[in-house]
This record gives C-alpha cells, sequence and structure tokens, in this order.
C-alpha cells in the first residue's frame, strides 16, 4: 500500500493542474462568448487579429 | 450646412494610447459574420483589435489613440452590411458579469474538490465494508480535509455572504440552512476525523456546493444575457441630437451628452431626444407615444416639445431646457414614484419556501439529538446523528426546485421572443387574471401601413415607393416601405412641408400632400369614408393615386386576445387616443370593456379599481403616459418599440411585430409555477424519505452523497420539462 504515498499526491497534483488550466482560461476570457468560441473552433482560418496578439 | 457625427462620448481609452470602443451590432448571427466583421476591420490601418462576441452581440474595436475617426468604423461596418450603434454598458450590466464570472470561479473550485473527494471516499466506503485499516482510513480523511476545508471556504463564498446579510436584516433566506448545514457537516467531520470515527462527510459538504453553485450560475448566465440582449435594443435605439457647434454647423451627439440651453436642429422624420422650446420653424408633431394621442399636433415658434415626440413635416432649430422640468415629463414621473411605492412586495416562492422549511429542519435536528441523549446516548453520538440529520434535509433539491425551472423558462421565453426584466416576474406572471392593453403602438404596430395597396396599379405603387425614399416624412417613410423600395430616384427634390418630386421619362412625378398634388376631391372622398386615416397623394402626369395610411393592427392582434379570453382572462382596453379610433380597435378585436381619452392617472384608477376587487392585472403598454399604469399593475410588459422610460418599468419586453409573445408569456410562466411547486414537493419527498433514516441514526456518508445527487437531477430532469409550454401558440 505504500505506493499511494506516490499516487494520491499525483492524483491530487493532476486535478489542480485542471483546476490551474480552468481558472487560467477563465481569467483570460475564453468563457466571455462561449457561442462564439464554438464557431470559432471550425472557422477556415483564425482571423488576423489574433496573430497580431 | 455641415454635418459631422462625434462619438468621443462612447469611445473609452485605455492606457498604451490605445482607444477602445463598444459597438452593439445589429444582425450578427453565425460564424461568417463574425470573420467578415474582424477581417474588414482589422484590414483598417491603426486598427489594432476588433473581436466579435456572438453571444452578446456586441464588437469591441481598439485602434490607436487619434488615428481613426470612430465614424469611419461605423461606416465601414455599414458597407459590410451591418449596423452598428455606439455603446455604453450599463453599471447592473457589468455588475453582473462579474458576478457571474466568480460564480464559474467557485463553481470549478467546487466541482475540483468534489471530483478529488470522490476519490477519496469511495475506497473508504468500500474500505469500511471490507478490510481498510484505521490508519489507512485516517490518512484519507486528513486529506480529503486538506482539500475540501480550503475549497469550501472558497466556493461556500456566495452562500455565506448571502445568509450573513439576510441574518443581520433580520429574516431568513434559503443560503442560511444551506450554509449552516455546510459549516456544522465540515466542523464535525473535521472532530470525527481527529477522533478516528468511520464516518466524515466532507464529500457531502462540497458536492452540496457544487450542485448549489451549478444551478445559480446557469441562473446568473441566463438573467445576464436577456439583460445583454436588452442592452443591445437600447444601444440600437440609441438617441442622438443634432446640435449646433457654430451657426450653421451640425453634430451629431448622443443625447446624454446634452445639456440644458444648447440648441438642436429636429428634422422632419426625427424623434426628438429632449424636452425643449421651438425657436424657429414650423411644423407638426407627433406626440403619440407620449399621450396616445395620433392627431398631430401644430408646432412653431415657443411651443413646447418633450422627448419621444416625433417631428413630422417641417425642420425645426429647439432650445433645450432641463430634462426632467418638463412639465408633462414631471407629472408622470411622480405618478411612476407613487405607484413603484404603492406596489406592495411580492413574496417569492422561494422565500415562501424557506421560511417554512429552516425552522422545520432545525428543529426536528434539536428534537433528534435530545431525543437521543433521553434515551440514554452519550452526548457525542446524539450531536453526530442531528448534524446528520441537517446534512441529509440540506436543501439541494430545494434550492435548485426554482432556479432550475427559472433558469430553463427564461431560456424559453427568450427563444419566444420575451425578455424577462425583474426577477420575479415569472411567478407573477402566471397569477394574472386581467390583460389591460394600450391601443398606440401596443396593439397596432409603431409604425404606419399603406391600407388601400390594392387598389392602386402596381407600377405607379413602386414608382411613389421610390420617390418616397427621398423624403424623411413618416407618411412617406409608411409608402416606401409598403411598396419594399430600395433604389431612390435619382435627382429627386423635397419642398418641405409639401412634399417630394422628380422627372421621369420627362414626366414630372409628384408625392405629398394633396393639394401638391392637386388630388383634393380624391383625398376627400377617402378621408369621408374613413375620417381616421392619413392620406399621401401620387401624380404621374395626368395620372393621379391617393394612399390612404393608418396604424395597422399587429397581424395576429386578433388571434392573440382571443387566445387569452380562452384562457379564462379577461381582456380591457385603455388608451389615450380619441374615442372613433379606439371604439374601431375595440371592435376589430372583440373587446367589449373600453375606453377612449384617458390620461395616466385615469389609467392607474382603473388599475387600482380591477385590483380591490381581487384582479391580478397585467399592463401592455409602450408609451411615456403608460410608465406609471405599468408599475401600478401587478406585473407589466412593454414591446421592445417602447419609450425608454416604459420599457426600465416592465417587467417584462417582447420583440416583433407580434402579439403572440403576450400570451406564450402567461403560458410558459403558468407552466413554470406549476413546474416549481412540482419540484418543491419532489424535495419535499425526498426529505420524508431520507429524514427517518437520519433521525433513527442510519445515515451515512453514501446514503447521503446517493441521496443528495438522486434528488437534485430528479428536480433537474424535471425543471427541463418547462421547455414544452407554450408550443402551441408559437
Amino acid at each position: 500500500m505504500e505506493v499511494l504515498v506516490y499516487l494520491v499526491p499525483l492524483a491530487l497534483a493532476l486535478g489542480a493542474l485542471g483546476l490551474a488550466a480552468f481558472l487560467w482560461s477563465l481569467k483570460s476570457g475564453q468563457f466571455d462568448d462561449l457561442d462564439g468560441a464554438a464557431w470559432r473552433a471550425i472557422a477556415d482560418d483564425d482571423p488576423p487579429q489574433s496573430a497580431q496578439k | 450646412m455641415a454635418l459631422t457625427r462625434d462619438y468621443s462620448h462612447y469611445v473609452k481609452e485605455l492606457d498604451a494610447g490605445v482607444a477602445h470602443l463598444d459597438l452593439a451590432v445589429e444582425g450578427v448571427s453565425c460564424a461568417g459574420c463574425m470573420a467578415k466583421i474582424e477581417r474588414g476591420l482589422s484590414a483598417i490601418p491603426d486598427v489594432t483589435r476588433a473581436r466579435v462576441n456572438l453571444t452578446d452581440r456586441r464588437l469591441a474595436v481598439e485602434w490607436k489613440k487619434g488615428a481613426v475617426d470612430p465614424a469611419a468604423l461605423i461606416d465601414r461596418l455599414a458597407e459590410l452590411g451591418y449596423r452598428a450603434y455606439p455603446f455604453e454598458p450599463v453599471r447592473a450590466e457589468i455588475v453582473e458579469a462579474e458576478q457571474s464570472r466568480f460564480l464559474l470561479r467557485c463553481l470549478g473550485v467546487a466541482a475540483f474538490a468534489a471530483m478529488n473527494v470522490m476519490m477519496l471516499s469511495i475506497p473508504v466506503w468500500s474500505g469500511n465494508v471490507s478490510d481498510m485499516l484505521p490508519e489507512q482510513r485516517d490518512f484519507f480523511h486528513r486529506l480529503s480535509a486538506l482539500i475540501v476545508l480550503p475549497a469550501a471556504a472558497y466556493a461556500g463564498r456566495p452562500f455565506f455572504r448571502s445568509a450573513w446579510r439576510a441574518l443581520r436584516a433580520g429574516g431568513v433566506n434559503m443560503d442560511v440552512p444551506i450554509s449552516i448545514g455546510v459549516i456544522l457537516a465540515l466542523g464535525m467531520s473535521v472532530v470525527e476525523t481527529i477522533d478516528h470515527a468511520e464516518h466524515a462527510y466532507f464529500d457531502a459538504a462540497v458536492m452540496l456546493l457544487t450542485f448549489l453553485l451549478a444551478g445559480r450560475y446557469l441562473d446568473q448566465n441566463m438573467r445576464r444575457r436577456t439583460r445583454a440582449v436588452a442592452g443591445n435594443l437600447a444601444a440600437l435605439k440609441a438617441e442622438t441630437a443634432a446640435k449646433f457647434v457654430g451657426p450653421d454647423e451640425i453634430s451629431e451627439v448622443p443625447a446624454a451628452s446634452i445639456r440644458a440651453g444648447d440648441i438642436v436642429l429636429l428634422r422632419p422624420g426625427e424623434r426628438s431626444a429632449v424636452d425643449g422650446e421651438v425657436i424657429e420653424g414650423r411644423s407638426e408633431i407627433d406626440q403619440s407615444l407620449i399621450t396616445g394621442e395620433t392627431r398631430h399636433v401644430a408646432a412653431e415658434k415657443g411651443t413646447a416639445v418633450y422627448a419621444g415626440t416625433m417631428n413630422v413635416s417641417g425642420a425645426l432649430r429647439v432650445r433645450v431646457t432641463a430634462a426632467a422640468e418638463g412639465t408633462l415629463l414631471a407629472e408622470i414621473t411622480r405618478l411612476l414614484d407613487n405607484a413603484l411605492q404603492a406596489r406592495s412586495r411580492y413574496v417569492q416562492l422561494a422565500d415562501r419556501a424557506s421560511r417554512l422549511y429552516a425552522p422545520v429542519v432545525h428543529v426536528t435536528a434539536a428534537l433528534t439529538m435530545l431525543g437521543w441523549v433521553a434515551y440514554g446516548a452519550s452526548w457525542h453520538d446524539a450531536i453526530v446523528t442531528a448534524i446528520a440529520v441537517l446534512i441529509i434535509t440540506c436543501p439541494c433539491a430545494l434550492g435548485l426546485a426554482i432556479p432550475a425551472v427559472q433558469t430553463v423558462v427564461a431560456g424559453a421565453m427568450f427563444r419566444a421572443g420575451v425578455l424577462i426584466n425583474s426577477g420575479d416576474a415569472i411567478e407573477r406572471v402566471s397569477d394574472v387574471d386581467t390583460v389591460v392593453f394600450d391601443k398606440t403602438g401596443t396593439l397596432t404596430l409603431p409604425d404606419l401601413d399603406v391600407v388601400n395597396a390594392r387598389s392602386i396599379p402596381a407600377d405607379a405603387f413602386s414608382l411613389a415607393g421610390r420617390l418616397a425614399l427621398a423624403s424623411h416624412h413618416p407618411v412617406a417613410a409608411a409608402v416606401a416601405r409598403a411598396a419594399q423600395a430600395r433604389a431612390p430616384l435619382s435627382a429627386a427634390q423635397e419642398e418641405p412641408g409639401k412634399g417630394v418630386c422628380a422627372i421621369v421619362d420627362g414626366v414630372e412625378v409628384r408625392l405629398g400632400s394633396p393639394s401638391f398634388c392637386d388630388a383634393d376631391g380624391l383625398a376627400n372622398e377617402i378621408l369621408s369614408r374613413d375620417p381616421e386615416v392619413s392620406v399621401v397623394a401620387f401624380r404621374r402626369g395626368t395620372q393621379c393615386h391617393v394612399f390612404a395610411v393608418r396604424q395597422q393592427l399587429r397581424p395576429d392582434a386578433v388571434t392573440a386576445i382571443t387566445a387569452l379570453k380562452t384562457r379564462g382572462i379577461a381582456v380591457e382596453l385603455l388608451s389615450g387616443d380619441r374615442e372613433p379610433a379606439v371604439h374601431h380597435a375595440a371592435q376589430a378585436l372583440g373587446v367589449a370593456v373600453w375606453r377612449a381619452g384617458v390620461t395616466p392617472a385615469d389609467k392607474i384608477a382603473r388599475i387600482e379599481e380591477l385590483k380591490r376587487q381581487g384582479r391580478k392585472v397585467m399592463m401592455v403598454g409602450d408609451g411615456m403616459n403608460d410608465a406609471p399604469s405599468l408599475a401600478a399593475a401587478s406585473v407589466s410588459m412593454s414591446p421592445v418599440s417602447a419609450t425608454h422610460l416604459s420599457q426600465a418599468t416592465a417587467d417584462l419586453v417582447f420583440l416583433g411585430n407580434e402579439l403572440s409573445p403576450v400570451v406564450a408569456a402567461i403560458d410558459y410562466s403558468r407552466q413554470a409555477v406549476a413546474l416549481m411547486k412540482q419540484n418543491i414537493w419532489l424535495a419535499v419527498g425526498y426529505n420524508a424519505f431520507a429524514v427517518p433514516v437520519a433521525i433513527v441514526g442510519l445515515a451515512t456518508p453514501l446514503i447521503a452523497a446517493v441521496a443528495m445527487s438522486g434528488s437534485s437531477v430528479l428536480v433537474m430532469l424535471n425543471a427541463l420539462r418547462a421547455r414544452r409550454a407554450g408550443l402551441e401558440v408559437r
């Protein structure tokens, strides 16, 4: 059962990584326009200003 | 006269020399539009960013300060085929967006904690019935505490804050039992972990928070969305005024930046954005939005002009008086204040439920504790059992029962063309048994329409339509619309106060007043048949036609009124317009109870009379004169073409040219309240099963988890049924 000492923290770290990614995406405004994001994913190419940014 | 447009009022300056402008854009509906607009604007030099928000139908543009004229951006958008309006976000909207992000952050944290704690809880549950060592269980419990305590402190804030506010105000809301349940569950679990006990309720506490936050977020998001649309509509109607910045120089500025004493030009066909006094010019003014009266009044030097009235024929120079000091507006504002004060505070279903719920649950928990002590159990065991009762009754399902339905219904109503302004509107609409309509602009379309289109030859009609494009007169605009004219005639000339004329194939064509076209005889004949219409004459060489124009009833008005009657709702018509016009409309619609020529005070008096008879009155109106009665009724609705004041007062706003959203709103609301009550009963039923189990001390964390998630999912699924209401009226 000693393996738990590694596995449990590892599992939690992965979870925390996911949470951090979520909070970052929220902060960078990726949840502000969910309808638009759905369409942008299948747009032919990126609008030019995303290259400039 | 030189005309410039000045949008500097709306431009925000960010740091590093970047200017920022928010625009509400009409007609953005797909990915194609998004790419087209963004590319089109980015092609302009010095524009650093252009991003469309498809959810809110808005566009954010940034450019190097001073390098681009905002008016040029709007022209560019017009070239691309999109009408855009500068936009000033309302404070309430900014607050709500922030609130919605806060809830989403809390939800993320709570969901993370719930998932990871489950990873630790399931081994404990299965270990308890097999061969887990006490040391391993303690290790898992401590890890759980490590995850859950900070997560709950973070994610529970929306509930803790609201509960604290309610307690400080001396009341109880749903968040009080939620907060007590969560805090006691965490406290007990910590003590039990230190005591090496078998059960800890960390997972239950954080799961409860996750479910409730999901409900709150959905609710908030729906509200934010409808508010964004309402904000766009306000921007589309954004009031601008042509202000004299020099003796002969005019600048188009937002009405918000006009001050008393400024002089503005009121062009024909333009709605005044300010209150003022005419200092030069002669015209007729349409005050129907203010008084409901459709007949025009003459305006000359010294005549008072009110915001919301339309200038019909000649250009007027108007000196602005302080907006709030206009006698008519002041009177209406006074009535509005009184009516708002008189509106008794409606106690929402959720509050009523929690007022009953909190004491019952807390008394049950206390009795459980005392019962076990009397039975001979130790204080420790008795307290643990009592807390288990609180956890299992913690209003997971009850907290979701109402917001879940509200979210689904608000979404369904949004698709049916109804925007919800106030939170408890759905519950108040469901009680309605009497609907009082205003006539002008509510039962009728806000724009004029040609009534004798069939009697006019098609070629003359389309030529008249093209000629009408040259005029700003509202009657001419109606002709152009009816003819679906797109291409204006070149070299058409407007003679102020008379009409427009042009030469087509060597023949002079004229559109204008009957005397301008030598058509008095024909016009009088039409007027004698129907004195309610306005006439406009058209002459091509020797040919002559007269168009009769009037406000038409909304296309489905008769169906909608009949639909209301079949639902057992009484319908009344109160209008400020003259008796023949109101009588005509009432007859066409089959409304038996109607009154003409009523003042705002009369409308309120009638509504108060109905309320005293125990009726629940819904008022539907659009004019400035309706605002006080909208506030006086138990619930109110406005078409989107209504004045700002009416829209701000109304609980619901409906879009489009049809009246059916009024019926849809009632159907959806009735269905919604039925579902809310069902959901509350489901939650009560769940407690009737779970509470006895907890009282006898058999509730384990596993049972709590299964019961809580089971009941929450059940309530959510039941709420989804609200989508199906109102299908038959669309």
